[in-house]
């Protein structure tokens, strides 16, 4: 009675419902598709083509993956401690002063391995700095922190605009963005990854800190279901009575939480700035805090479900781009609508199938139940 | 049989691997109460919410009057003629009676007409069943017995015939639960048929008809109240026979455990509600608090575990002052030995998403045992988790099964087997039995009783005078913040539901 839904096996609960959720989306995208006159499944193929056809294309979807796992990371940890954190544009946004510091400081004198962990450092730093001032506003003056972290990214846009006409942009340069980073401050290229399955990176940005993606994305496993804080994390999101029952200050969390969010989310920085561009440009975060948002919920939260939902956005993105390229009547708009039905379907209407779904498995635990009764007896 | 008001065929219910009603038959004769008992979980909210539209049934079929109807969802419910008082009131606080009992049920877009319309149906059903309210009162102003008063006149006002009562006398005072009662006679009186869900024996006695009990989803037995027991019908509901008394011996209290001193507390709304109560606890007595539900139970014991602020007064714990107007840190004070089961397990005591381990040391997470640096231990946890399912038998023995799935009883002996465990000082405990089976409350009531015939201080609240009668060595009643007398065991269930309704309170201040 308590449960409005039956438990569905895990299997179930993470794979098939947000496979039906995909399906289902695709479908709707496809009746878009056909709208327009096109043809649906010619467009599939150059989507599926687009993203994996070739070692180059699967390094394209697999660099924005990387960005995507951030991101993802950073609005799932908040998640767990029951906070909407929507800043993760403007964390990432700011969090690039940390990299492009470190990269400007040493890209000269150091190798990269050198420069990577300071940059790793900065990054998070000033995105757990750009996430602490609203985190210390809900807490200590209660203003919410959804509609804050959205005026800070406003802020931190407007920051960053300044930054790079004034500050952070070589003279006589008439582009806003940092001058090009010497070798030091590039991060290498993973074709060896790619080349053990026989692929061929070509020109693709796929880099090193797609390793530094994964293991945050263990350290996130670690914190939110094997440490203390992580569990005092999760009782606040769950239940803030609780948490105040049990003595866990709630202030505190907050802060500590949406610093940790903040951290993950300037990580994304290191991915276009050293890993694509070697500079950073005006707007490079173009959108990947919002994704972050569909991943987590489309990964439920959970680093094993948000490594593959940054996987199939990377694809939405990477193969959404090949679709306008060779279907010139879908715009690139189009891949925008096709997005967003990914993300209704998937984050938003999630529960839609579920209760068809777990009649479907009562209907078959009970005849299993039967079947064992009959057996025993 | 044409005199069968509602009649329920082969209902079967799951939830997931949960049967929640098995083939329930049941027959509910027109212009009877009829009652529905049965432990926690025995199936009741489940059946009745099936019949009210809320839950579909998988199988099996409803007739009214005789013939089948398809309920979807409450408006069909009502179509038919059924109307549901919910535990939990349905209403608009901040709205009239009259806008309540009209909600849903406006009949166009423009109010003036139909609000005329509501006032002279009000008055008819206001004078045809003695229901008397003030129309215009708002909701929140009114005393609880009269927002349940508003809750059967909206089900009259959409015309049912058939009026179902869930858990009606909760949140009532003896008396108002008497005038409930009478209420219900004079309903059955116009012919209407009545349909009340308790765990009240005594209530069953003392107005239904018939009484079918419920037992783990299935409908176990019907009886005509007059030719059963309260003994017959506990023995029904359980499985087996059922101690209704709980034995204890004489109290020996020791030295004082907790002082408590003009303690005063306000609610968000600058609203006193503990109005400077003192007392003292002594190791090795229970000291039971009596009172109507909302009369600042809840506030004291939040205030002494360090949740809410108090204004002014102040709290000694083994003699050293508890800050209760400052901050005061519930983990602290568990390291102090006070160990606290809140009144509300769902949103308090217990993560109801959690693991039953993770619940298990929920406050106690910075138990050294528990932890590694900064990791929890998770093989630790585990282990003792299991060991305390064992010592309190609770069931299913599965650390790992959400806590959502266990049963109110076992979700308590969850939070017991965690505050008591430790062997605490003083144990505060809100509403121990609150939706707690009758097989649990017999294990819940004797565990407390051990827990005070081995020293440790027992400061116990509960809407329940029953349970507040049979475990305090000593009963201070609450009435509007502040304690309003205090009483042996052995005081009469009048004494104290004059005190509680701050009638006896009044006169015993003025003297």
């Amino acid at each position: 009675m308590s449960t409005p839904y039956a438990k569905l096996p895990g299997w179930a609960e993470y794979g098939l419902i947000p496979l039906i959720n995909l399906a289902v989306a695709f479908l709707v995208a496809g009746l878009v598709v056909l709208l327009v006159g096109e043809n649906p499944l010619e467009a599939a193929y150059h989507l599926i083509n687009g993203a994996f056809g070739r070692g180059e294309y699967l390094g394209f979807t697999l660099y924005y993956a990387t960005t995507f796992i951030f991101t993802g990371l950073a609005v799932a940890v908040a998640f767990h401690a029951g906070l909407f954190n929507i800043g993760g544009e403007g964390q990432a946004y700011v969090g690039g002063i940390g990299v492009a510091l470190a990269c400007l400081w040493l890209d000269q004198t150091m190798p990269w391995f050198v420069v990577f962990p300071l940059a790793i450092l900065g990054s998070a730093f000033f995105g757990a700095a750009w996430a602490f001032l609203p985190g210390w506003l809900q807490a200590k003056r209660g203003s919410h922190i959804v509609i804050t972290t959205i005026m800070f990214n406003f802020i931190a846009s407007s920051l960053m605009v300044y930054l790079l006409t004034r500050v952070l942009k070589p003279l006589g340069s008439m582009s806003p963005q940092t001058r090009t980073f010497a070798e030091g401050g590039q991060l290498p290229k993973l074709d060896w990854l790619l080349a053990i399955f026989g692929l061929d990176i070509g020109t693709a940005p796929f880099n090193v800190s797609f390793l530094l993606a994964l293991v945050a994305a263990f350290c996130v496993w670690l914190l939110i279901w094997r440490t203390k804080l992580g569990y005092e994390m999760r009782t606040m999101g769950h239940s803030p009575s609780a948490a105040r029952y049990a003595g866990m200050s709630e202030s505190r969390i907050t802060v500590i939480t949406m610093m940790i969010s903040g951290a993950l989310a300037g990580m994304m920085a290191l991915n276009p700035i050293m890993g694509e561009q070697g500079r950073m440009q005006l707007d490079f975060v173009q959108g990947a805090g919002f994704v972050g948002i569909a991943v987590a919920l489309m990964g439920r939260s959970h680093p094993a479900g948000i490594i593959p939902a940054a996987v199939l956005f990377g694809m939405l993105y990477q193969g959404g781009a090949e679709i306008s390229f060779e279907m010139p009547s879908i715009s690139r708009d189009m891949i925008v609508i096709i997005q967003g039905l990914v993300i209704l379907f998937a984050g938003a209407l999630e529960n839609m199938f579920r209760p068809a779904i777990a009649r479907l498995f009562a209907m078959q635990s009970r005849r299993a139940a039967v079947v064992a009764q009959t057996k025993g007896a | 049989m044409d005199n069968i008001a509602i009649e329920l065929r082969g209902i079967d219910k799951s939830f997931g691997p949960v049967h929640a009603n098995k083939n329930i038959n049941l027959k509910v004769r027109k212009g009877t109460i009829h009652g529905i008992i049965g432990e926690n979980g025995a199936g009741k909210s489940t059946l009745m919410s099936i019949l009210y539209g809320f839950y579909q049934a998988d199988s099996g079929e409803i007739l009214v009057d005789g013939k089948p109807v398809a309920i979807r969802d409450p408006n069909a419910a009502i179509a038919a003629g059924i109307g549901m008082v919910h535990q939990h009131f349905m209403l608009v606080e901040n709205f009239t009676v009259l806008e309540n009992i009209m909600l849903g049920a406006e009949d166009s877009q423009i109010l003036n007409k139909g609000i005329a319309k509501a006032r002279v149906e009000l008055k008819r059903l206001e004078r045809e069943y003695a229901l008397e309210v003030d129309p215009d009162a708002v909701i929140e102003e009114l005393p609880v017995g009269l927002q349940q008063r508003v809750e059967i006149l909206k089900a009259l006002y959409r015309r049912a015939d058939i009026l179902i009562l869930d858990e009606p006398t909760g949140v009532l005072t003896p008396a108002e639960a008497d005038h409930l009662f009478r209420v219900l006679g004079q309903l059955k009186n116009q012919g209407k048929t009545v349909i009340l869900i308790t765990h009240k024996l005594r209530e069953i006695m003392a107005i239904t008809d018939e009484v079918s009990v419920m037992r783990r989803g299935e409908m176990v037995a019907t009886r005509t109240t007059a030719e059963t027991s309260v003994e017959e019908l506990a023995e029904l509901m359980v499985g087996r026979r059922v101690l209704l008394r709980v034995e204890k011996g004489e109290a020996k209290p020791g030295e004082v455990k907790l002082a408590v001193e003009g303690l005063t507390v306000k609610d968000g709304r600058g609203v006193t509600m503990v109005d400077n109560v003192s007392f003292n606890l002594k190791a090795g007595e229970i000291v039971g608090i009596a009172g109507v539900a909302g009369n600042g139970q809840s506030e004291l014991l939040e205030a002494i575990s360090g949740i809410r602020r108090a204004v002014s007064g102040s709290v000694l714990l083994n003699g050293k002052p508890i800050e209760v107007t400052g901050r005061a840190d519930p983990s602290e004070l568990r390291n102090r030995g006070l160990a606290h089961v809140p009144e509300d397990r769902h949103h308090v005591g217990l993560v109801l998403k959690f693991e039953e381990c993770e619940n298990a040391i929920l406050g106690y997470h910075h138990d050294k045992r528990y932890l590694n640096g900064v990791f929890l231990n998770v093989d630790a946890i585990r282990k003792d988790a299991e060991k305390r399912i064992a010592e309190y038998d609770i069931r299913p023995p599965n650390p790992r099964l959400k806590t959502a799935n266990f049963s109110g009883g076992n979700q308590q002996k969850i939070v017991l087997a965690r505050e008591m465990e430790r062997g605490p000082d003083v144990l505060i405990i809100g509403q121990p039995t609150r939706g707690v089976d009758v097989g649990a409350i017999e294990f819940i009531h004797r565990r407390i009783i051990e827990m005070r015939d081995q020293g440790m201080a027992v400061l116990l609240v509960s809407v329940e005078l029953d349970e507040i009668r049979a475990l305090s060595d000593r009963i201070l009643v609450m009435f509007a913040g502040r304690v309003v007398g205090e009483r042996g065991p052995d005081a009469t269930e009048g004494e104290l539901g004059l005190l509680m309704a701050g009638v006896e309170g009044r006169k015993e201040a003025a003297e």
